[in-house]
């Protein structure tokens, strides 16, 4: 039986031999932390696996058969004092591990903003976080910078001990966010906002990818991590500047098609409300976003009403997306226009202005959602197709 | 502009189409010329021989538990060479694709296989044996003749087969899914899959998934109300006791994956909003759902296994096992807990701190009742007289095995650890380390351990061995630079690879693989020649271990009836017991033994599911009306058959039990 032990221990051999142990051995504080919390955390179970395997081993061969001068006890089953002590071991190991998990956890709890940038060394007061902003894409990463105004594709960088925010979301499926050598991970979801504080203490190149498996291209989903000094953060960003390039709604519903293998890219400017569209689904035009939608139910919804208020989907912003097969065209909720606009809208209507849409895009102009409780005017939903043309796939 | 209106559907073939058939895939056209040719052969071989009838008459409609069994065992066993094809390609690939190199895979194929892989591991491999095991030994140890509803039992077997049958179909027609094991949505909804690996996924798990709740049904059933006279609860032995926990498990979670699925077909098929990004959809919610069923579903798998080697290790230490009371307080704590530990599954999902510290803490807890577990068989082995035949020998490598297992498990459950370790392949070293060095390493003690009761012999022991090794060996060579791997970043489901100095640690993982090939064809090799050498190796007494449970005081195998008399129960170890107060076997007295009668009616019902399931894939909808009609037409049908029952004749157990009289004084 010792036999495979020996062999559980080889490859930890190999590994004391030097190869890269990004986990074990990272260069942000956040990780360095969660390593050190592995290395405790497996040390205490050691306290009781180790007695465990060695018992084995030696129960095992003392008590074998052809042992005749061990004792042999056929009907012993039963001892409170040593029950007692194997609930009770593997208990107090676990309220040691319970005390430091949970202190742990409040303490590296990705949402919450740093107070240190290294053991010993708390964050400075005149320090400014500096906000990136993520965003998984089918498959590869977009990163924004609000403070710079700058974008780049599967590259990312960071000033030396300056604390990050990390403002995670995707644009389709689930991807998650994860630099070994900086922090742990989290999960970019569509429509939804997860937060990772990180820093970086040590200059260098480091490896980032999805580490949730995200379709097709998944594989080529990476991307690096630079961490540079302050004066070469400046000139990273001061380049990407001059490089020129502006990322604007139209050239992200571009970007956001599937590709693989993408090169890096750069964006000297970018739509300062880009990031916020992305989160609330909405970069198309004419979409209502996440947070409007929210905010109306929030107040009691539209009712019946708000079943009027989508959009037949006209433009796929995927190429692969499919459809139910059984049930109606896919819709997204259209966005509503103020109360003005919308009587004006009326009135066009009532005027014939709006009666051959055919050649008039959606996308033009504000949309005005029908069904809205409306004091002014009389209710449209009988000259509906009007307000909200349920326009077929392919105008 | 994209076409939304897509789905062009054939009114007869639905979306079925020749581009349907893979057969621009080599790998793929190979297997299933394979197959064909297997299949052709095997159908040759029982027309041949004339062995339809008998199959059909004696397994295929059968109603007793024993024989429902071993076809679960048979089942898991040809899935396990698929779930494992499945594995060994893909450690292949990881082991190619660098450097450049694209390995022989694609996406496309890759995504499914590793797919694949994990749906018939868990559902079609380690379920089939679980609930084989559980099947054959449970009516034994509690001294019954059958399960409570012995067709029910019939049923659900063929409803597993079933989804299993789907699954390989996918293999063939069309596609399997590319989500991952668990097809998290948005990935599976129709929007980012929408050809048809998604819903063999769902139809194959909702066939199978019925199986498995109503067999669930049948065992507690069977436990709580079918025990020998004198078994209260606290003297069940205690594999029965994790197989009344584990279907307690089954009917509370099983139900949760069965609507889960719903919700996503409904999603998929009539353009609902449950799990889809907008619209008010939580991909979340299913995250948090399928994990409520997935992972009791993880204690499903495993204690059982902790039940047989409870009793291994109390048989072959020859002694009783210790602190019986407390594992079984033990196991009851672990059916508890499980529930109440499913976040720590997506802790990097961005709950806070205190609902991860919370799930994290209560996944530890379960450490406790599972530690006092490991301690109760070390004290079993403590002052016993231990016999090192193949299930001991597992039941040691489990030991060993599953303490490591466990501890990166407690690891992970420390949420910022599993921040840097979710999803690496330190995650897949550690499930694989509990499955494989703990669900695995049971079933083949199992096996080894009930084969002499179930066949009247016992395996070679020499074949036996050479696949421990192989197998032992095999799994640390795998997994243990999966965990190195982990720990240098590395995520699972990477299809290629840029980083050269990890593909030395894959080749390893590669040869490990290789091995466990090899344990696996040893086990097969075992098998056939236990087979050939079966005089040699055969057992009369019934009682080959010197065990201790009911199940071996009846003969080897047993007769239809189990049992010609049903036996008093005064003890935990019964038949230890019996053997101690010099029992003897009654040799005159019978009567005539009341029998549920075969039925041929489960074989159709899962077979028209798998033919409905076929048609909802495709989107065939006139096969689908039809096929759905047709099953409720069955199983109306059914009601009305009367013929549920006979009498074994009192002379026909005269006969078998004379006849185990003479073998026992061995006049042979």
């Amino acid at each position: 039986m010792t036999r495979f032990r020996a062999l559980a221990l080889l490859p930890l051999m190999a590994v004391l031999s030097g190869c890269n142990l990004v986990v074990m051995s990272p260069s942000g504080d956040v990780a360095s932390q969660q390593a050190n919390l592995i290395t405790i955390s497996t040390l205490l179970m050691l306290l009781i696996i180790i007695p465990v395997m060695v018992l084995t081993v030696l129960f095992a061969w003392r008590y074998r058969q052809s042992n005749n001068t061990a004792q042999y006890d056929p009907d012993w089953d039963h001892s409170t004092q040593l029950e007692l002590v194997i609930w009770a071991a593997p208990l107090l190991i676990i309220i040691c591990l319970g005390a430091l998990t949970w202190m742990a956890t409040h303490l590296l709890d990705p949402y919450r903003p740093l107070d240190r940038i290294a053991a010993g060394r708390p964050v400075p007061a005149d320090t400014k976080m500096l906000d990136v902003n993520v965003v998984a894409l089918d498959w590869k990463w977009l990163f924004i910078y609000p403070e710079y105004g700058i974008a780049t594709v599967n590259e990312v960088a960071a000033p030396v001990d300056r604390p990050i925010r990390f403002n995670i979301t995707s644009s389709t499926v689930m991807n998650s966010f994860y630099i070994p050598a900086l922090a742990g991970q989290i999960y970019a979801m569509a429509g939804m906002e997860t937060k990772l504080h990180a820093v970086i203490n040590e200059p260098g190149s480091y490896k980032g990818f999805s580490a949730n498996y995200s379709g097709a291209g998944f594989s080529h989903m990476r991307f690096t991590f630079h961490g540079l000094a302050a004066d070469g953060f400046d000139k990273w960003v001061a380049d990407i500047k001059a490089g020129g390039g502006k990322l604007d709604r139209d050239g992200y519903l571009q970007l956001e098609r599937p590709s693989e293998n993408e090169p890096v890219r750069r964006y000297g400017a970018v739509d300062s409300g880009l990031f916020k569209a992305i989160v609330g689904m909405c970069v198309e035009p004419g979409k209502m976003c996440m947070h409007d939608m929210m905010a109306i139910d929030a107040k009691g919804g539209l009712g019946l009403a708000g079943i009027d208020n989508v959009m037949p989907l006209m433009h796929d912003k995927l190429s692969r997306r499919g459809t139910a097969v059984l049930g109606p065209v896919p819709v997204y909720v259209a966005g509503i226009c103020s109360t003005e606009e919308l009587t004006g809208r009326a009135v066009e209507s009532s005027l014939g202005v709006l009666n051959a849409p055919a050649d008039e895009s959606p996308m033009s102009g504000p949309i005005s959602g029908a069904g809205l409780p409306r004091s002014s005017i009389t209710p449209i939903s009988a000259s509906a197709p009007a307000f909200g043309p349920r326009l077929t796939a392919n105008p | 502009m994209i076409d939304t209106s897509t789905v062009a559907t054939h009114p007869l073939f639905g979306r079925l189409t020749l581009e349907s058939f893979p057969y621009h895939e080599p790998i793929v056209v190979a297997t299933f010329v394979a197959v064909v040719l297997g299949g052709i052969a095997l159908v040759a071989a029982l027309s041949y021989f004339r062995l339809w009838g008998y199959l059909w008459k004696e397994w295929f409609t059968t109603v007793d538990h024993k024989r429902i069994g071993i076809m679960y065992m048979v089942l898991g066993l040809i899935m396990l060479l698929r779930g494992f094809a499945d594995a060994i390609m893909m450690r292949l690939q990881q082991a190619m694709a660098f450097g450049g190199s694209e390995g022989y895979l694609n996406a496309h194929h890759y995504d499914q296989i590793f797919t694949a892989h994990g749906v018939i591991m868990i559902f079609f491999v380690a379920m089939p044996f679980v609930t084989g095991l559980m099947n054959y030994v449970v009516p034994l140890q509690i001294g019954a003749r059958d399960v409570s509803f012995p067709f029910l039992n019939n049923f659900s077997f063929w409803m597993t087969v079933g989804g299993a049958v789907l699954i390989m179909v996918s293999l063939f027609v069309g596609e399997f899914a590319r989500t991952g094991w668990l097809a998290y949505p948005p990935l599976s909804n129709i929007a980012y899959s929408p050809e048809t690996g998604v819903d063999y996924y769902i139809w194959a798990l909702q066939i199978a998934g019925v199986g498995t709740t109503l067999s669930g049904i049948n065992l507690i059933c069977t436990i709580v109300k079918m025990r020998a006279p004198g078994m209260t609860m606290m003297k069940m032995p205690v594999f029965t006791w994790t197989s009344l926990c584990t279907n307690v498990l089954i009917v509370a979670s099983f139900p949760i994956l069965t609507a889960t699925l719903v919700l996503l077909s409904l999603d998929r098929y009539v353009g609902t909003n449950f799990f889809t990004n907008d619209l008010g959809g939580s991909p979340m919610m299913y995250v948090n759902l399928i994990w409520i069923w997935g992972h009791p579903e993880v204690y499903i798998l495993i204690l059982p296994v902790f039940g047989i080697f409870s009793e291994v290790t109390s048989t072959f230490s020859g002694k009783k096992l210790f602190g019986y009371t407390s594992m079984v307080y033990a196991t009851v704590v672990i059916t508890i807990l499980s529930y109440l530990v499913w976040l720590h599954h997506f802790f990097t999902m961005g709950s806070g701190a205190s609902v991860n510290s919370f799930f994290g803490i209560t996944t530890m807890i379960i450490s406790i009742p599972t530690g006092a577990k490991i301690f109760n068989w070390l004290f079993t082995m403590y002052r016993g007289r231990i016999r090192f035949e193949l299930p001991m020998m597992w039941t040691v490598a489990f030991m060993l095995t599953f303490v490591v297992g466990g501890m990166t498990g407690v690891l992970l459950a420390v949420p910022p650890a599993d921040f840097v370790l979710h999803n690496s392949l330190f995650l897949i070293a550690h499930f694989h380390n509990v499955i494989i060095g703990g669900v695995l390493f049971g079933l083949f003690a199992g096996i080894y351990y009930w084969w002499p009761k179930a066949f009247g012999f016992r395996l070679d022991p020499f074949w036996g061995k050479v696949s421990f090794w192989c197998w032992v060996i095999g799994f640390w060579v795998a997994f243990m630079p999966l965990y190195v791997l982990g720990l240098m970043g590395v995520t699972r489901r990477l299809r290629v690879f840029e980083d050269p100095s990890l593909q030395i640690w894959f080749q390893i993982a590669a040869v490990g693989a290789v091995l466990i090939a090899a344990g696996i064809g040893a086990f097969l090799l075992q098998i056939a020649v236990s087979v050939w050498k079966r005089r040699e190796l055969v057992d009369r007494t019934g009682d080959p271990w010197d065990g201790r449970t009911l199940e071996w005081a009846t003969s080897s195998p047993p007769p239809d009836y189990n049992f010609a008399f049903t036996p008093m129960i005064h003890d935990n170890d019964a038949w230890w017991d019996m053997k101690k107060r010099g029992y003897k076997r009654p040799l005159g007295g019978y009567k005539a033994i009341h029998m549920p009668s075969n039925s041929g009616t489960g074989v159709i019902l899962a077979g028209i599911s798998v033919v409905l399931g076929f048609a909802l894939v495709w989107y065939i909808w006139w096969l689908a009306a039809v096929s759905f009609v047709a099953l409720l037409a069955a199983a109306i049908h059914h009601t009305f058959n009367y013929h549920r029952d006979f009498h074994i004749p009192a002379d026909v157990v005269v006969r078998t039990e004379n006849e185990r009289t003479r073998l026992l004084s061995g006049q042979v």
